[in-house]
């Protein structure tokens, strides 16, 4: 068999504290279809930008056609013939489709000349689109065929599609599919980037799994079931969980239809949720990322409100009242994004004490802040947390990743939560403390907290839980105990609205 | 290769020297361009930085002027300082000090010529009201439809300005000035007169709420929670809500300190060295404010240092301009190049220099 497009030899690349891609190797044949399929955090997104030349690699090499390829930055890629698609647009609302193509061309043809090139790409590959209109009016999916058919004038031998389907409408994910195929059929490669499993399952011709930075395996995704997919995605070594012997008590926290639009653009919006906290439990919602995770943690904290009636703790109707007050009510959170959101990065750990706890740890009087109190505060969250850092008065962007997690999971915990909501606790942290933080979760529980644990680690979340439930498109699966939970069955809970159906019919 | 670094956090003992760094630069480069000017760089320096306070000849005249200069600066810079530490780019300061003017001025002439203990308390209320209700323009505005406080506030500044001018010649000319544009003067009626408090120090009210302000400003800001949440807003905003901060509220709350204590500057202004509401009565004090700000580092004691060293270079300026013929245009250059120095060199309180070579990321 000749050469394939793209071989991947041994690529490795190390950030500081985590391997993204360790040792991974494959190949991209002429004329494929090409899946990579891993969790977030898998070391998807460093591997396609070691490709598109965005980051260089530590070791390991990339053949194209046979000859050495290290595309030094996106331009080289691009001339060398890898164009990507990203998730996230970078489009301008006020220009027209045709001037928003010209921008991101090395060196565009004239305007009527390039209005009549899309006119036939956008034809030629059934993407209709009209050049002369504004992108401020088009909708995402058009937006998507903006950038496909920017990627198509040039001609690439690789198009590689980061998470296409996120932002696209069943009928639009059809177009788009006849799209690729014809593609195909012409001699194009594809490198399609997915944790959707029917997706590539019935689009792709090889799949490559990746877990943790490595490669699990490279196979014919028609030739496994959605289960198999699964279980190499999420690692062979998932063991049907037993259950935590844990007593659970009064509800504490109830939630029900709880709807609210999508914040912006990129948000997804809730709809129609519905669950029951109780006392000494611990609730895990897993879900692929952007499915409603950061909105359902806004609209529990109180970052923003909820319609009326939807959210009771201990029985009040706290939908309305503002993060203060319900920190007041016991209710706290810890959101994923430490640097910016759960943390200002500038401001000292004393500082970022004070941003939750000044209230309940009583750190403020008659308005003024007690500063020797909230450095007392912060001193008993990095000691009983195990936080690395030189002292208390270091600024929050100083401490690596892992650190920050324990002082903002540590800074809740010490304030003695009746519910605790937490998103992605222990992201990109290293086992040891995310060990730690999911004893300190489990030991709060047993202390008759609540706990809602979103997370998208599988691992962790039946760990940890007593029941899981699911996020899909802003909606909540039905919730399962966790004892007996099969790994056929949380992926059809996480699967979508689809797969949703289906498995109530089943129960 | 030379290349920057982020600091894994701020540098503390940069953050003091950049001012430092900034004024002798400024001495610098602005001598080299007195030395083109035909100027000797050296004593044009003196001129602008020693001669004001020390000179035997006429020290007696410069040196009150320096808190009567400084007083406004300050007062604004402070109120500013509030909203730039949130991310509130109140740009406007001078349309505020002048609505502050007007208002002051025309609640005390309302009851000319009574003489009450209570008219000039009164003015000073009505002068910071008049500079609050013109932020609220900007603030409610970026609140309900989200507009940008940075053009609003700077174009009521040219609205401000032609009130301005409208009133001087029409409802608060002085009925006994012969037809000339401009109110009654100030310093001829006791019970509104801002005069001065201690002889021959320039010291007047406006200069005691100036310090008033700068102590409740640092006690605000560093102890309050109110001024931990406006920091907290403008370093995190995410963080802020996530905080529990209403954005809402800290608009209002920044634009409305920013415009009172502008308006009141402006009413210790015009009822005290300027003496009356003219056409253009205002002299530059609230844009001049925002470099005070940032050369003080937005920092209440750095505010008060700022501003009495630009007062320095305002004196300094003019006094160079009369004795050595400078022209006016090169020492706005050279107050310009303070700011431009101090922003320059600020980046090294977040970066540090790194000589050799990067290697490959």
């Amino acid at each position: 068999m000749a050469d394939p497009l793209l071989r991947l030899r041994g690529l490795t690349k190390a950030y500081p504290g985590v391997i993204a891609n360790d040792d991974v190797s494959f190949d991209i044949g002429t004329g494929e279809i090409h899946a990579l399929l891993g969790e977030n955090g898998a070391g998807k997104s460093t591997l396609v930008k070691m490709i598109y030349g965005l980051v260089a690699p530590d070791r390991g090499e990339m053949r194209m056609n046979g000859a050495p390829f290290a595309p030094p930055r996106p331009s080289a890629a691009r001339s060398a013939g890898v164009a990507m698609v990203f998730q996230h647009f970078s489009l301008f609302d006020a220009l027209d489709v045709a001037e928003n193509v010209a921008l991101g061309m090395e060196d565009p043809p004239k305007p009527r000349d390039l209005a009549r090139q899309i006119r036939e790409v956008s034809e030629n590959y059934g993407l209709p689109l009209d050049p002369s209109r504004l992108v401020g009016t088009l909708s995402a999916g058009e937006r998507q065929r903006v950038e496909i058919i920017r990627c198509l004038l040039q001609d690439p031998r690789l198009l590689i599609m980061d998470e296409p389907t996120s932002v696209l409408t069943p009928q639009e994910v059809e177009i788009l599919f006849e799209t690729l195929r014809k593609l195909k059929s012409e001699g194009t490669s594809i490198l399609y980037i997915s944790h959707k499993l029917e997706e590539i399952r019935s689009l792709c011709d090889t799949a490559t799994i990746l877990r943790l930075g490595k490669k699990v395996d490279t196979c014919t995704p028609a030739e496994k079931s959605a289960r198999e997919l699964a279980e190499m995605m999420v690692g062979a070594s998932f063991a049907t969980p037993e259950a935590r012997a844990h007593d659970p008590g009064a509800v504490i926290l109830s939630v029900s239809n709880l709807s609210l639009p999508a914040p912006g653009a990129f948000g997804t919006p809730l709809r129609d949720i519905t669950f029951e906290l109780r006392a000494g439990e611990v609730l895990g919602l897993g879900g692929v990322a952007g499915n409603g995770q950061d909105e359902l943690l806004a609209a529990l904290s109180g970052e923003r409100l909820a319609p009326a009636g939807t959210i009771r703790l201990d029985g009040q109707d706290i939908s309305r009242a503002n993060p203060v007050a319900r920190r007041d009510a016991g209710l706290l959170s810890a959101p994923e994004e430490r640097l910016g959101h759960a943390a200002a990065p500038n401001m000292s750990l004393i500082e970022n004490g004070v941003l939750t706890a000044a209230r309940r740890e009583g750190l403020v009087s008659n308005g003024l802040i007690s500063w020797p109190k909230a450095r007392a505060f912060a001193e008993k969250v990095i000691a009983q947390f195990d936080v690395r850092t030189p002292g208390p008065g270091t600024a929050a962007r100083a401490l690596s990743g892992g650190n920050l997690q324990k002082f903002v999971i540590g800074r809740e915990i010490l304030q003695r939560p009746r519910v605790l909501v937490v998103n992605q606790p222990t992201w990109g942290v290293d086992a040891a403390a995310a060990a730690a933080i999911r004893q300190a979760l489990l030991d709060l529980a047993a202390e008759g907290a609540a706990i809602l644990c979103i997370s998208q680690d599988l691992d962790e979340l039946m760990q940890i839980s007593d029941r899981f439930g699911a996020l899909n498109e802003g909606r909540l699966s039905t919730i399962h105990p966790v004892a007996g939970l099969s790994i056929e069955k949380i992926g059809l809970m996480m699967g979508g609205a689809h797969d949703m159906e289906v498995a109530h019919v089943a129960e | 290769m030379i290349r920057l670094e982020k600091r894994p956090q701020p540098s503390q003992l940069w953050t003091v020297l950049t001012p430092v760094l900034a004024v002798l630069l400024t001495m610098l480069v602005g001598g080299i361009m007195f030395a083109f000017l035909g100027t000797d760089p050296l004593e044009a320096i003196r001129t602008i930085f020693w001669d004001p306070l020390f000179n035997p000849q006429f020290a007696g005249f410069t040196r009150p002027q320096l808190l009567v200069k400084a007083g406004p600066l300050i007062l604004i810079a402070i109120g500013l300082s509030i909203g730039f530490r949130a991310g509130i780019w109140n740009i406007g300061a001078e349309g505020q000090y002048i609505m502050g003017a007007i208002c002051g001025a025309g609640a005390g002439l309302a009851f000319y010529p009574a003489d009450s203990v209570l008219i000039f308390p009164l003015m000073i209320l009505c002068g910071a009201l008049g500079g609050f209700a013109w932020a609220m323009i900007p603030a409610l505005l970026k609140v309900r439809f989200g507009t940008n406080e940075i053009l609003v506030s700077l174009m009521l500044v040219y609205v401000a300005e032609n009130l301005l001018a409208s009133v001087a010649s029409n409802l608060l000319r002085n009925p006994e000035g012969m037809g000339f544009p401009g109110s009654r003067n100030f310093k001829q009626w006791p019970a509104a007169h801002n005069a001065e408090l201690i002889s021959g120090t320039g010291m007047h009210w406006g200069v005691a709420f100036a310090f008033i302000a700068v102590i409740l400003a640092y006690v605000l800001m560093s102890r309050h929670i109110q001024g931990f949440n406006i920091r907290l807003t403008g370093e995190a905003p995410r963080a802020a809500r996530f905080a529990g901060v209403n954005p809402a509220r800290i608009v209002i709350l920044c634009l409305g300190i920013s415009g009172a204590l502008a308006g009141m500057a402006g009413l210790f202004e015009v009822t005290g060295p300027a003496g009356q509401i003219s056409i253009d009565f205002n002299s530059g004090y609230g844009f001049t404010a925002i470099i005070v700000a940032f050369l003080g580092r937005l920092h209440p004691v750095g505010i008060l240092l700022a501003g009495l060293l630009m007062a320095l270079t305002y004196i300094g300026g003019e006094l160079a301009q009369l004795m050595l013929g400078v022209p006016g245009a090169a020492i706005q250059l050279f107050q310009g190049m303070l700011l431009f120095f101090l922003l320059a060199t600020d980046v090294f309180t977040n970066f540090r220099l790194s000589l050799g070579r990067k290697e490959p990321a």
